[in-house]
C-alpha cells in the first residue's frame, strides 16, 4: 500500500506555474503551426503562459459565452459581432488574415483549376456531383463554405451522397478528403502544414471572397468576474504589436507566407 | 504498411531520446488514470462486494443498471461533466474545468461501474463459498466485506486493471473536460487525436505505441508489487 501511495505522491508533485490565461482558438489557427511560433514569444515578452483550447469557432464562442476561457481568437465575423453585441465580449480586434483554398484530387474531374471565381468553382463541383467533404461542424471554415454555397445559389441540404458533412476539425476533414479523393475547402495554412496529402492538390485560390480574417475577442469581465481580464489585455497589446507583426508576416512554410498581419494602430 | 513502420520508428525515436514533451504527457496520463483508478476502486470494490452479500428489494435492478453502466459512452460523460463544471454550470465556481482534476472526475464516473460490476461477479461466487462460515462466526457486514475483499484480492486486481485499461485508453471524455491544453491537460490519447488531425500519422502512431507499452508496463508493475503468480502462493 505504501508503495502505491508513494508512486501517487511522486505523480502529484506540483510544479510552479507562471501567470496563465486560457485562449480558445480555431483548429485552423493551431494546425497552421503559427501558435507554436507565437506562444513562446508571448511567454518571453509578457510572462503570460497562454493555454490554448483548440476547437471550432462555434465551440470557441460557446466557451467564451460560458466564461470558460478568458479570450477567443476566431474567424467568423457575423458570429463575432453578435458575440460582442450580446455583451459576451468587450470588443473585437482584427489581428491578421489568411485565405481559404479549394483542394481536390490532382486529376480534377470538376475542372476547378479553370474556375473564374469561388462561386463558379462550387457550381462546377455541383455540376459533376464530384465528392465534396464539408467540415459540417459549425466552425468558421464551415460557415464560410455554407455562405459560399448560398452565394452560388445552391443549397447543400438538397445535395446527394456526394456532399459529405463529416462534422470534424480541419485536419480530420482533410484526412477524409484525402482518403475519398474528394474536394474540400480548407484554409491555406492548414493545407500547407497537412502531412497526409495523398493525391490531393491545391486547385483554386485567390478570390477576395476567400479571405479569412482572424479577430481577437476578450471575454467581458462584467459578465464573468473570474475572467483574467488584465492578462487578456496584455495579450491583445502584444498580438497587435510590432513584434507580433514581424513574427506573423515572417511565418512561412516552404517560402510561402501564410498570414498577413492587419491590426490597426501598431507602432514600431 | 509504410506508415506503420514509420510509426514504429517514431515511437522508438521518442523513447530513446526521452523527448521532454513525451515524458510530460506520459506522466500526466499516468497521473490522471491512476488517480481515477484509485478513487474508483475505493468506491467500487466495497460497493460491488456489499452488493454480493446483501439482499434488498431493488438488488436485481441495481445489478442490471450497474451492468448497463459498464457501457457508459465516454463522450456523454464528458459532456455532462463539462456542463456541470462549466463556469455557467452548478459547480462553475470551483474553476475545475480544463484541469487534470476534471479529467479524473470524468474517468472515475466511467470506470466505477465497470470495476463494481466485475467485483460483484467475482464476489458472488466467493460469498457462496464463505457464506456458512462467516454467518456461523456471527460476523458483522463490515467484517464480511473486509474478509471477502482480502481473500478475493487476486480477482479484484483483474477488476482494477480492467478499469485502468478503460481509463488510460479513453479519449472522448477527457478531450471535452480537459481541453487538450499543451503543458496543462494534454495526455497521450488526446495528443494522438491531435496529431491524427494534423495528418502526422507517424507521430500519432508512435505515441500510440508508447501508450500500449505504458499499459503493459503498469500491468506488470502492479503484478510485481502485489506479488501474484509467485511460487508458493496462488
Amino acid at each position: 500500500m505504501m508503495r502505491i501511495l508513494s508512486v501517487l505522491l511522486v505523480l502529484f508533485a506540483v510544479q510552479a506555474r507562471a501567470e496563465t490565461m486560457r485562449l480558445a482558438v480555431t483548429t485552423s489557427f493551431h494546425n497552421s503551426g503559427l501558435s507554436e511560433v507565437l506562444l513562446p514569444a508571448v511567454r518571453r515578452d509578457t510572462g503570460i503562459e497562454v493555454q490554448l483550447l483548440i476547437v471550432g469557432t462555434g465551440q470557441a464562442l460557446r466557451l467564451g459565452r460560458a466564461g470558460d476561457v478568458d479570450a477567443i481568437l476566431v474567424h467568423s465575423k457575423a458570429a463575432e459581432l453578435e458575440f460582442v453585441a450580446q455583451g459576451f465580449g468587450t470588443h473585437r480586434r482584427e489581428i491578421m488574415y489568411n485565405d481559404f483554398v479549394f483542394v481536390g484530387p490532382a486529376d480534377d474531374p470538376a475542372a476547378l483549376a479553370g474556375a473564374a471565381d469561388a462561386q463558379d468553382a462550387l457550381r462546377r463541383i455541383a455540376a459533376v456531383r464530384a465528392a465534396f467533404v464539408s467540415r459540417g461542424d459549425d466552425s468558421g471554415t464551415h460557415r464560410k463554405e455554407v455562405s459560399l454555397w448560398a452565394a452560388a445559389g445552391l443549397d447543400p441540404q438538397r445535395f446527394g451522397a456526394w456532399y459529405k458533412a463529416v462534422g470534424a476539425g480541419m485536419g480530420a476533414s482533410l484526412n477524409t478528403a484525402s482518403g475519398l479523393e474528394a474536394y474540400i475547402l480548407a484554409d491555406r495554412a492548414s493545407w500547407l502544414n497537412f502531412r497526409n496529402k495523398g493525391t490531393l492538390a491545391l486547385l483554386f485560390a485567390g478570390d477576395p471572397v476567400l479571405f479569412n480574417q482572424y479577430a481577437y475577442l476578450p471575454v467581458n469581465p462584467a459578465r464573468h468576474s473570474h475572467v483574467r481580464a488584465a492578462a487578456a489585455r496584455r495579450l491583445e497589446a502584444w498580438l497587435t504589436s510590432a513584434a507580433a507583426r514581424d513574427l506573423i508576416n515572417g511565418y512561412a512554410i516552404g517560402q510561402e507566407q501564410l498570414f498577413v498581419f492587419n491590426a490597426d494602430g501598431t507602432q514600431d | 504498411m509504410n506508415e506503420i513502420w514509420a510509426g514504429v520508428v517514431a515511437a522508438f525515436g521518442l523513447i530513446v531520446s526521452l523527448d521532454g514533451d513525451l515524458v510530460e504527457i506520459t506522466l500526466r496520463s499516468l497521473q490522471v488514470s491512476l488517480s481515477a483508478l484509485f478513487i474508483a476502486s475505493a468506491l467500487a470494490l466495497p460497493f460491488g462486494t456489499w452488493l454480493a452479500i446483501r439482499r434488498f428489494r431493488f438488488r436485481r435492478a441495481t445489478i442490471a443498471t450497474l451492468n448497463a453502466l459498464m457501457g457508459l459512452p465516454p463522450v456523454v460523460v464528458g459532456l455532462i461533466v463539462y456542463l456541470l463544471l462549466s463556469r455557467s454550470g452548478p459547480f462553475g465556481v470551483l474553476g475545475l474545468l480544463f484541469t487534470p482534476t476534471a479529467m479524473i472526475i470524468a474517468q472515475v464516473i466511467i470506470i466505477t461501474p465497470l470495476i463494481a460490476s466485475i467485483t460483484h461477479q467475482a464476489m458472488r461466487e466467493l460469498w457462496a463459498e464463505y457464506h456458512d462460515l462467516l454467518i456461523s462466526l456471527n460476523t458483522t457486514n463490515r467484517q464480511r466485506i473486509a474478509t471477502l475483499l482480502w481473500d478475493g484480492r487476486r480477482t479484484l486486481l483483474t477488476a482494477a486493471l480492467a478499469g485502468f485499461g478503460r481509463a488510460i485508453g479513453e479519449v472522448g471524455a477527457i478531450m471535452i473536460v480537459g481541453g487538450n491544453i499543451d503543458h496543462a491537460t494534454r495526455v497521450l490519447t488526446t495528443a494522438i487525436a491531435l496529431e491524427t488531425g494534423k495528418g502526422d500519422f507517424a507521430l500519432a502512431l508512435g505515441l500510440g505505441f508508447v501508450l500500449i507499452a505504458l499499459a503493459l508496463l503498469v500491468n506488470f508493475a502492479i503484478h510485481a508489487l502485489s506479488r501474484t503468480e509467485r511460487e508458493g502462493r496462488w
